[in-house]
């Protein structure tokens, strides 16, 4: 579930950014469109509790996000949100079941090796646990992250532009099992992308289209010049 | 708890994830905890043997010359004596009112580079040396072997053969390849225990035998040979004060009033170690400069390492875990090579001072021992801990302060 009103951010120095209000509500699925700089990051980092305390009312997962100390909202993000992060970041060091039992230690909960298994098999990807990251497809690294980011069966799953540089079987196939491990453990899904066919793939979800917020950051006006 | 185990099991995963950086560091922090693992272990055994084998010694007599010269030779018999001085003196001086006891020793002759010493009981029972094998000299030409100087004399092939009632023969000069006292052989009558003391290195024999066999070797006739014997002479006497007094009046006696040189051990030893003294501080700063560099070293890697780990650390943090835990993560990768590099430099510093050990006995100088461990060596990981948790502050004070929305960003 997100609620927004009102909401709005500025960074040091910079500009205060509104944002256009968004209801999602449990277990529906939102797409967030944005160029870059089109304020997209600092939105989904918001969402995230990432931002300290934003303007207007903010409700994350059964979280007003903005009251909470540091440690609260970070046990809360442990437990309430998964991320896939578009370059997946799977640690160099570590195997994929290592990796994944990251999402515990970062919790603070003792390690769940059938867990582990269980979430790498739901992507499909159960006979990779001993790899390495660097011995792994594109797309099986990208499940090895989507299982991570589901392990702990968060309530919202944020997906960053799980689609850049897949074709269009792949990109289809990706984004069908992002909608179903979010289905599995009922979460929220937010995507955010400025790709055309995840539109096309997801008709009925809701929409946040950043491009359309008449602020140009100082940024973009330089690269036009 | 079970947290912090698999704390140490991650930060073990990410410090050989770059096995290189982790080696080096290793090595350098292992060299600088070494250096100062064999200066504490070298001083303290320094400082336990000349304390040792000066024990209950006030004064030494001998010669006129240096007197550092003529401690090292009377009491450390580690220098050539300064010269020898008439018997006769000795014995005047034994019964001044101030001296309790004179321990003659007579010097000049080796075998295999141990020194034979000709003295009386007392002086083994100065050192509260114990007998292993055999008895004592009862006679002149008997002869009681230290423990380092029994072993150094069994020839290979021949151990397992007893030592008591073997014979040698000592030859002229304390360095060993001298002319041989051919037709005066020594007997073995009795071979001491260890001691850690200076006995170890020596051979002892009764003054008269030194006597016997350097007056027939140089007496030319009969006459010549009572000349000789009316002139005996012997090269350091060792000296205990009856009272503390002494220390005042009796080494301004002898050394203005006498034709002897007396010299008094402390203050010798303690001219002495203040020169070693400057050697083993050099090596400490060695050891501290190699310090310093591994936790430059240690800093360095670890900076990199949360910069190259910068997505990692900010995705832990993405999955919720608070910054102290990201911090303690880096910190426990220092640790790991604190706790590596402590045994290891530990271990390599024991087995420098064994080497050194052996060498320095090769050339019966000090003893030194690597199977030793001293009290003071907890602070060696206690060292490296804080070397590391020092060089690990600012690169885990990075890793608290990383930015997760920096994630989020495009690039």
């Amino acid at each position: 579930m997100i609620r927004t009103r009102g909401l709005a951010h500025a960074y040091p120095g910079a500009e205060r950014r509104r944002y256009p209000d968004v209801d999602v509500r449990q277990g529906g699925t939102l797409l967030v469109r944005g160029r870059s700089g089109s304020g997209k990051s600092t939105w989904l980092a918001l969402i995230a509790g990432l931002r300290g305390a934003p303007e207007g009312d903010l409700f994350v997962a059964g979280l007003q996000i903005g009251t909470q100390r540091g440690a609260e909202i970070d046990a809360w993000r442990a437990r309430s949100i998964g991320f896939l992060p578009q370059k997946l970041h799977l640690s160099s060091a570590l195997n994929v079941a290592d990796n994944l039992a990251l999402a515990y230690f970062a919790a603070g909960r003792p390690r769940d090796d059938a867990a582990i298994a269980q979430a790498l098999a739901r992507v499909g990807v159960a006979e990779l646990a001993a790899r390495k990251p660097h011995q792994l497809s594109g797309g099986q690294a990208q499940r090895v992250a989507l299982a991570r980011a589901v392990l702990l069966q968060p309530e919202l799953l944020l997906a960053d532009e799980p689609t850049a540089s897949l074709d269009d079987e792949a990109a289809a196939s990706a984004l069908a099992l992002l909608q179903g491990s979010a289905a599995a453990c009922g979460a929220t899904l937010v995507i955010a992308t400025h790709d055309p066919r995840v539109l096309q793939a997801l008709p009925g979800a809701a929409v946040l289209d950043l491009n359309q917020i008449g602020f140009q950051p100082n940024v973009d006006k330089r690269q036009q010049l | 708890m079970k947290q912090i185990a698999y704390l140490a099991r991650l930060s073990w995963h990410y410090l050989w994830s770059r096995p290189l950086a982790a080696v080096l560091n290793l090595l350098l922090l292992t060299l600088g905890l070494a250096a100062i693992t064999l200066v504490l272990l070298v001083a303290a055994q320094l400082d336990r043997a000349f304390e040792r084998d000066l024990n209950g010694i006030d004064l030494v007599v001998g010669a006129k010359g240096s007197p550092l010269q003529l401690i090292l030779a009377g009491v450390f018999h580690i220098d050539v004596p300064t010269g020898n001085i008439p018997l006769q003196d000795v014995q005047e001086l034994a019964q001044h009112p101030m001296v309790a006891q004179t321990i003659p020793l007579s010097l000049g002759d080796s075998y295999q580079g141990y020194r034979i010493v000709g003295t009386t009981p007392d002086y083994v029972a100065h050192y509260d040396a114990t007998l292993a094998q055999g008895q004592l000299w009862q006679a002149p030409m008997e002869a009681v072997l230290g423990a380092a100087a029994a072993r150094g004399m069994v020839r290979p092939g021949q151990t397992g053969t007893p030592l008591v009632g073997a014979t040698f023969e000592g030859s002229h000069g304390l360095g060993g390849g001298g002319h041989a006292h051919g037709d005066h052989p020594y007997t073995v009558a009795g071979v001491l225990a260890p001691c850690g003391c200076v006995l170890d290195r020596l051979i002892l024999t009764a003054t008269e035998s030194v006597w016997q066999v350097h007056e027939s070797a140089t007496a030319v006739d009969a006459d010549d040979l009572q000349a000789l014997q009316a002139e005996r002479e012997v090269t350091v006497a060792l000296l205990r004060y009856r009272t503390p007094l002494a220390a005042v009046t009796l080494p301004r006696y002898i050394n203005a009033g006498t034709a002897l040189q007396a010299a008094a051990p402390a203050i010798e030893v303690t001219r002495l170690l203040r020169l070693l003294g400057v050697g083993a501080d050099v090596l400490r700063a060695f050891g501290g400069v190699l310090l310093a560099v591994a936790a430059l070293s240690v800093f360095i890697a670890l900076w990199n390492a949360v910069r190259e780990r910068r997505a990692d650390i900010a995705m832990l943090r993405m999955l919720g875990a608070p910054p102290a835990r990201v911090a303690g993560l880096l910190l426990s990768e220092a640790l790991w090579l604190a706790l590596l590099a402590s045994a290891l430099g530990l271990l390599l510093g024991h087995g420098l001072a064994e080497v050194l050990g052996r060498v320095l006995l090769a050339q019966g100088l000090l003893p030194v021992s690597g199977w030793l461990w001293l009290p003071a060596e907890a602070g060696v990981p206690l060292l490296a801990v804080g070397v590391a948790a020092l060089a690990a502050l600012l690169p885990a004070l990075q890793a608290y302060r990383t930015d997760v929305a920096d994630l989020l960003s495009q690039p």
